[in-house]
């Protein structure tokens, strides 16, 4: 494997983990907003507590996989930047705008706030999705059915992640049952805007998925919704992020050998191979450092409810 | 103004606001972490309850502010391919490296503090401690590595320039500009000095509303520990760059004292007060040395006049800390038994010197970073060369604009109501 391809798949690999960590931080704020019923401060107050020691940790992945892509793609963020720069412009104020009010709302602002975070979390996914179905299609449009059915799809992943997790996270059985219908309904709603995505897609789109992939990731839903079903939630937890690391994977497998349709790929938007030969090992070393820490960290908060 | 040259000032004020606003939360970010940590220390040595309090609510404000420092630091890695793409394909393979090192000790900054802010019942004391002091290491490091990007920005290395493309690429090279070591040191303490000097001026503050509360002596105690050799030592690391400045960007020298004509034994400007020969004195050692003036360089290269106002005002900023160091010190030493020193008018120019150090960090980017225009890439690229071609960017600019200032004024609230309710529970 090639320097580049190698770092094009910790590319991928990073986006995969954000999609599973981050992206349900932003499913949360999805629940946040559509909170509801007798139990409603109480679902927040699990969804805050949930994201607090986490959230920030989980963002650095996004900053990982923009790092190594202007390093060692410099020519791809570049045009990255230019052909999407609203989609992204807008996703930055949403990712300003999540975390600022997050942490206004826990240290003492005022309640506005909230809905501030909730709305943005719901939003930011949302944008980046756009980029992500627009970097897939040749023309590059980010407006258009299937960029909004992905983006859609990308808000519902998080939502979808977030309800499962939070099944785990609390110790309170009626909030539990809460989040399991959550979970469950989220996971209609997954496969009903994926299917929609399938059909929006421009023409022969679909031809390019790979087949093992697609199977194992629906191997993995089917599994995932067996599991909310009869309880088992941990169990959910790990089938429901494989699903979305396999639709990452797959989405990876479509795009390759390209970085941004129609004309960027991995090998001729790579750096110099002095810069490429640099970078391998220092993601290595900065790996070994990062990923007992994350994994610490995730045990330390993530292994038995509140 | 034709439209483009309308959207390179939009793009450039854009990055410019941004920067600034993000240097003072990272800023904090950077500071805060080693304050707390050492709070928690004094706790464990001397089991005094006020140290656990007070390293329970600096982190309390460290967690508002590295939050604010972390987003706004995400929206500059995105503006740099959204404003100045041209900038990034040219610098990625050398500024890569340094940014990929400081994602990592990011990275680790992030985690720690995830444990250390919310782990307080889950771990060891002696962990936890551990965490902060890995959170505070690791955001010195990733000041280290970020102020090397920016070093290289003024002064690159590693490359050769053929034909206006750059050839032979050598990354590890560019890690060596001679801008490098005291620009890190520069900032470093700015960030020290600023953060310490706010933190000194919110608990001279509470004393002199509340005289003698325990909690606020032991914060303003550890807050001058930080505070007071820095502000000592940043003249003379500001002295080294400006040497550094005159050897390789004599352009912005010239800028920076405002001088038209080249000149042999140069004077220098505090204020009102000229101070003859002080500019060849400490531009090049040597009182009589020739300094060379705007009128040697063409007018399309030489930054805009405000690099003189802010050079003035870090100066004066800077001098004044490096007083009130002095005189702080002076006042512990002579009542070194009974402790820190409470004249009320001691305190009160305390609080009035909090916001120095903030403002001097920023009238020092200002120096630095306008300083360096009309180039992104000293003496390589031009910014109006590096710009998106994507046009209406008053659009993003007045949009972030209008969230920064909310941002500000939002957390300043929060913090003015952290530091009402501390002054409010003492009395």
């Amino acid at each position: 494997m090639s320097a580049a391809s190698l770092l094009a798949a910790a590319m991928l690999g990073g986006l995969a983990v954000y999609a599973v960590t981050g992206g349900a931080d932003f499913g949360g704020g999805v629940w946040d907003l559509l909170a509801r019923g007798p139990r409603a401060a109480e679902q927040r107050k699990l969804v805050e507590r949930a994201l607090a020691p986490v959230w920030e940790a989980n963002h650095v992945w996004l900053i990982f996989v923009v790092v190594v892509l202007f390093s060692a793609f410099p020519p791809a963020f570049a045009a990255l930047g230019i052909r999407f720069h609203a989609p992204l412009t807008a996703a930055l104020v949403g990712i300003v705008l999540r975390g600022s009010a997050f942490v206004f709302r826990s240290y003492g602002g005022a309640p506005a706030w909230g809905r501030v975070f909730a709305v943005a979390s719901a939003a930011t996914p949302f944008f980046l999705g756009l980029v992500l179905a627009g970097v897939t299609l040749p023309s590059g449009d980010w407006l258009g059915w299937f960029p909004l059915a992905v983006g859609a799809l990308a808000v519902a992943l998080g939502a979808y992640l977030a309800a499962v997790y939070l099944t785990v996270e609390t110790g309170d059985p009626v909030l539990r049952v809460d989040f399991r219908r959550r979970a469950i309904g989220s996971w209609i709603a997954v496969s009903a805007l994926a299917a929609l995505a399938l059909v929006a897609a421009p023409d022969g789109f679909a031809g390019r998925l790979d087949p093992t992939v697609v199977a194992l990731t629906l191997l993995l839903a089917i599994g995932a919704l067996a599991a909310l079903y009869r309880g088992r939630h941990r169990i959910a937890r790990a089938l429901a992020a494989g699903q979305v690391v396999a639709i990452v994977a797959g989405w990876g497998a479509i795009q390759y050998p390209l970085l941004i349709a129609p004309d960027l790929t991995i090998d001729g938007a790579a750096a110099p191979a002095a810069t490429l030969r640099l970078l391998v090992p220092a993601l290595a070393v900065g790996g070994a450092l990062v990923l007992p820490s994350l994994y610490w960290l995730m045990r330390v908060f993530k292994s038995r409810p509140d | 103004m034709d439209a483009a040259s309308g959207d390179v000032l939009f793009a450039r004020g854009q990055m410019a606001y941004s920067l600034g606003f993000h240097m003072v939360f990272a800023a904090i970010g950077i500071a805060m972490p080693l304050l707390m940590v050492m709070a928690e220390w004094r706790w464990r040595r001397t089991g005094r309850a006020q140290y656990l309090e007070l390293a329970r609510r600096w982190s309390k404000g460290t967690a508002v502010f590295f939050a604010i420092g972390a987003v706004s630091g995400t929206v500059l890695s995105f503006e740099l391919g959204l404003l100045f793409p041209g900038f990034m394909e040219l610098a990625g393979p050398f500024i890569g490296m340094p940014f990929s090192l400081e994602g990592i000790a990011f990275f680790t900054e992030a985690i720690f503090l995830g444990l250390y802010l919310y782990g307080w019942d889950r771990l060891r004391p002696a962990v936890h401690m551990a965490c902060g002091a890995v959170v505070a290491l690791s955001g010195l490091l990733s000041a280290v590595f970020v102020t090397l990007v920016n070093a290289w920005m003024n002064a690159p290395r590693g490359f050769r320039l053929d034909g206006g493309r750059l050839v032979d690429i050598d990354p590890v090279a560019a890690l060596g500009s001679p801008f490098a070591v005291h620009e890190i040191a520069h900032g470093l303490l700015a960030a020290y000095m600023a953060t310490a000097m706010a933190v000194a001026a919110i608990h001279a503050w509470a004393l002199l509303k509340v005289p003698g509360a325990a909690l606020h002596r032991a914060a303003l105690h550890l807050a001058l520990a930080l505070a007071i050799p820095c502000a000592l030592a940043q003249p003379l690391v500001g002295h080294s760059a400006g040497q550094a400045v005159a050897e390789h960007q004599p352009l912005k020298l010239a800028a920076m004292e405002g001088l038209e004509r080249t000149t042999a034994g140069a004077p220098a400007h505090l204020g009102p007060v000229s101070i003859p020969r002080g500019l060849s004195l400490m531009a090049y050692s040597d009182p009589d040395a020739v300094v060379r003036g705007l009128e040697e360089f063409p007018a399309a290269d030489r930054p805009h006049p405000v690099v003189r106002v802010g050079f003035q005002v870090m100066v004066l900023l800077g001098t004044a800390a490096a007083g009130w160091a002095v005189l702080t010190l002076a006042l512990w030493l002579r009542r070194w038994r009974r402790g820190l020193p409470e004249a009320r008018s001691w305190l009160w120019l305390t609080v009035l010197l909090g916001p120095a150090g903030v403002i001097a960090m920023e009238a020092g980017w200002i120096v630095t970073e306008v300083g360096r225009q009309p180039w992104a890439v000293y003496g390589v690229l031009r910014t109006a060369d590096a710009v998106t071609p994507v046009r209406q960017l008053w659009l993003p600019f007045s949009l972030f604009a209008l969230i920064y200032v909310g941002l500000a004024a939002a957390a300043t609230l929060v913090l003015v109501r952290q530091v009402r309710q501390t002054t409010g529970e003492a009395r």
